[in-house]
C-alpha cells in the first residue's frame, strides 16, 4: 500500500516555481527524509499532503485516495488520518499541554473524558513529559514544545505523520530524543512519514537506527551493522523544485552529484 | 473560506497587493462575503461548538459591560446637559427626557455601543486570530481536521451578534439614568416629568429600530474582526496592521450601515 503519492506535481507561487513535475512515493511504515535548501519547497510538500496547499498541476494520493480536487469539508476526513508536527510546534497557546494533546480526541467526539485523559497521559509519558500535563505552552522550552507537538500529532493514531524540521535549533540531546520518537513510531507503530530537515545528524540517525521492543517491553535502539541494513528510510534531495537524489544512506554516501556532495559537506 | 496557501486560510488566489485598487476592493468584498456566508451556514451544520460560543459570549458580553455602562451613562448625561441649553431657548426644557431617550435608543445607544465593541472586541478577535495565523495554529487546527470557520469564526460571529443588542439595552438604560441625574441635579427638573417624557415618547417602532441596528452592527464587528484576523500575514507587524484595519473598517461600516438602516426603517414606517 502506498501511503503518499505525488504524480507530476507542479506548484508556483506568483512567478516562482516551487515544485516542477515532482514525483514521490511513501510506502506503509516507510520514512522519506527530505533535504533541500531554503525555499526548495519542502514545507509546501507537507502542506500539499494535508490539502492545505493545492497543486497547480499533477495529482496527489493519500492512502490510495486522490485528494487533489477534494473540497475543504472532504479533506477534513483525510486529515484525521494524518499527524503533522509543525516547525515551532504550533501548539494552541490558550490551552494547557494536556488540552493540546487531547485536542484531536476531543474533536473526534467518540471518547469519554477518562479515556482521553488516559491516552494523553500515556502519550506524554511516551515523549517524556508526564509532568507537563497542566502546564501552558508558554512555560515550555523549544524542545519540550516539539515533543508535545509530536504527542498531539500521534494521539489519534494516524497512519501518516509529517515532520517539519522538528529538530531545528535544538541541542543534540533533545534532537536525539525526538529522533528516537520518530524511529519508534516508524518501527513499532508502522507509521509512514515524511521528515523535512536541514539537520544531517538527525537524518543520519533516522536512516541508520531501528527500534525494537524487547520481550520485557522495553524499547531499545540498534544501529545498522553487518547483520542488518535499514531499507525503510530513504533520502530525497530537492533542487529547483525537482528531485536530484533519492536513495538510502549508503547510496547517499557514494553519490557523485556536485550539489549533493556540497549539501552534505 | 476557500482552501488557502502557506497558512493563509482563504487566499488561494493572487495576492490583493498585486491587483489594481478596484480589483483588490472587489476581491476583499468577495472574500468577506464568502467567509460571512460560511459562518452563517455553519450554524446549521455539525459539529457545533457550543462551549466555545458561550466562552465568547462571556468575553464579549460580560467583558464589555463596564465600558458600556460608562459609555451609556455619560452619553445620556452629556445629552441632557447640551440639549437643555437649546431647549431652554424654546421654553421646552421639560422635553429633555424625550430628547435623551429618542436620541439614545434610536441612534447613539446602538452606534456608540457598536463602536466600543469594535474597539474592544473586534480588535481582540483580529489580534487573536492573527497571532494564530502567524504561529501556524490555524494550519495546525486544519491539519488536525478542524474547520477554523466552524471552531473560531461562527462562535465569535454568533456571540457578537447576540451580545451587542443586549449591551445596547444596558447602554440605553444607563444613558437614561445619566440623563435623569443631570436633569435632576443640574437642570432642577422634576423626576416624574423626566421619566414621563422619556418613556412616553417611545413607541414600538423606536424600540424595534433600537434593537435591529445592534444585531446588524454586532454581526459586522464580529465578522470584520474574524476576516482581518484570518487574512493576517507578515508576522507580528501584520498582526498589528490587521488589528488596526479591523477597528477602522468595522467603525466605518457601522456608521455607513447605520445610515442605510435608518433610511430603510424610516421608509418602512411612512
Amino acid at each position: 500500500m502506498i501511503a503518499i503519492r505525488f504524480e507530476r506535481v507542479t506548484k508556483m507561487f506568483d512567478d516562482q516555481v516551487v515544485l516542477k513535475d515532482f514525483d514521490l512515493k511513501v510506502r506503509k511504515a516507510e520514512t522519506k527524509i527530505i533535504l533541500g535548501g531554503s525555499g526548495s519547497g519542502k514545507t509546501t510538500i507537507l502542506k500539499m499532503v494535508l490539502g492545505l496547499v493545492k497543486p497547480d498541476q499533477g495529482r496527489i494520493w493519500v492512502n490510495d485516495r486522490d485528494i487533489t480536487d477534494l473540497s475543504e469539508d472532504e479533506l477534513m476526513d483525510i486529515r484525521k488520518e494524518i499527524g503533522m508536527v509543525f516547525q515551532e510546534g504550533a501548539l494552541f497557546d490558550s490551552m494547557t499541554v494536556g488540552e493540546n494533546v487531547a485536542y484531536p480526541l476531543r474533536e473526534a467526539r467518540r471518547h469519554t473524558p477518562e479515556e482521553m485523559e488516559a491516552a494523553v497521559r500515556r502519550l506524554l509519558g511516551f515523549v517524556g513529559l508526564a509532568d507537563a500535563f497542566d502546564k501552558m505552552p508558554s512555560e515550555l522550552s523549544g524542545g519540550m514544545k516539539r515533543r508535545v507537538a509530536i504527542a498531539r500529532a500521534v494521539v489519534h493514531r494516524p497512519s501518516i505523520v509529517l515532520y517539519d524540521e522538528p529538530t531545528a535549533g535544538l541541542d543534540p540531546i533533545t534532537s536525539r530524543t525526538i529522533c528516537d520518537l520518530v524511529i519508534a513510531l516508524r518501527d513499532l507503530e508502522g507509521v509512514s512519514s515524511i521528515f523535512v530537515t536541514h539537520d544531517l545528524s538527525a537524518a543520519t540517525t533516522l536512516a541508520s537506527e531501528m527500534a525494537i521492543r524487547e520481550s520485557s517491553g522495553q524499547v531499545t535502539f540498534r544501529s545498522e551493522n553487518n547483520e542488518f541494513c535499514l531499507a525503510n528510510t530513504r533520502f530525497v534531495i530537492l533542487k529547483d523544485g525537482q528531485i536530484i537524489f533519492e536513495g538510502t544512506d549508503e547510496s547517499l554516501d557514494t553519490a557523485e552529484d556536485e550539489y549533493v556532495r556540497e549539501f552534505l559537506t | 473560506m476557500t482552501t488557502g496557501e502557506e497558512g493563509k486560510p482563504f487566499a488561494d488566489l493572487a495576492s490583493p497587493g498585486s491587483m489594481s485598487v478596484i480589483t483588490s476592493a472587489i476581491f476583499e468584498v468577495q472574500e468577506f462575503t464568502l467567509l460571512s456566508t460560511r459562518a452563517v451556514t455553519n450554524l446549521f451544520k455539525k459539529p457545533r461548538y457550543i462551549q466555545d460560543t458561550l466562552v465568547q459570549m462571556d468575553i464579549i458580553g460580560v467583558g464589555s459591560l463596564l465600558i458600556i455602562i460608562l459609555t451609556g451613562f455619560f452619553t445620556g448625561g452629556v445629552l441632557a446637559l447640551q440639549s437643555s441649553k437649546s431647549l431652554k431657548a424654546f421654553g421646552a426644557v421639560h422635553l429633555t427626557g424625550q430628547l435623551v431617550s429618542l436620541s439614545l435608543i434610536k441612534e447613539l445607544g446602538p452606534v456608540l455601543t457598536a463602536l466600543m465593541i469594535a474597539g474592544r472586541v473586534g480588535s481582540g478577535i483580529a489580534s487573536e486570530l492573527g497571532s494564530m495565523v502567524v504561529t501556524e495554529q490555524i494550519d495546525a487546527m486544519r491539519a488536525l481536521g478542524t474547520d477554523p470557520s466552524k471552531k473560531l469564526v461562527t462562535p465569535r460571529m454568533l456571540a457578537s451578534t447576540t451580545m451587542t443588542p443586549l449591551l445596547t439595552v444596558v447602554a440605553d438604560l444607563l444613558g437614561l439614568v445619566g440623563g435623569w441625574l443631570v436633569s435632576l441635579y443640574s437642570l432642577k427638573l422634576n423626576s416624574s416629568l423626566y421619566w414621563n417624557t422619556a418613556l412616553r415618547s417611545l413607541d414600538y417602532n423606536n424600540a424595534l429600530e433600537g434593537l435591529i441596528k445592534p444585531v446588524v452592527f454586532g454581526f459586522i464587528v464580529g465578522m470584520v474582526g474574524c476576516y482581518f484576523g484570518l487574512r493576517t500575514s507578515g508576522g507580528t507587524r501584520g498582526v498589528g496592521l490587521s488589528t488596526t484595519q479591523s477597528v477602522v473598517t468595522a467603525s466605518i461600516l457601522v456608521i455607513v450601515a447605520d445610515f442605510f438602516l435608518s433610511k430603510i426603517i424610516l421608509e418602512l414606517q411612512y
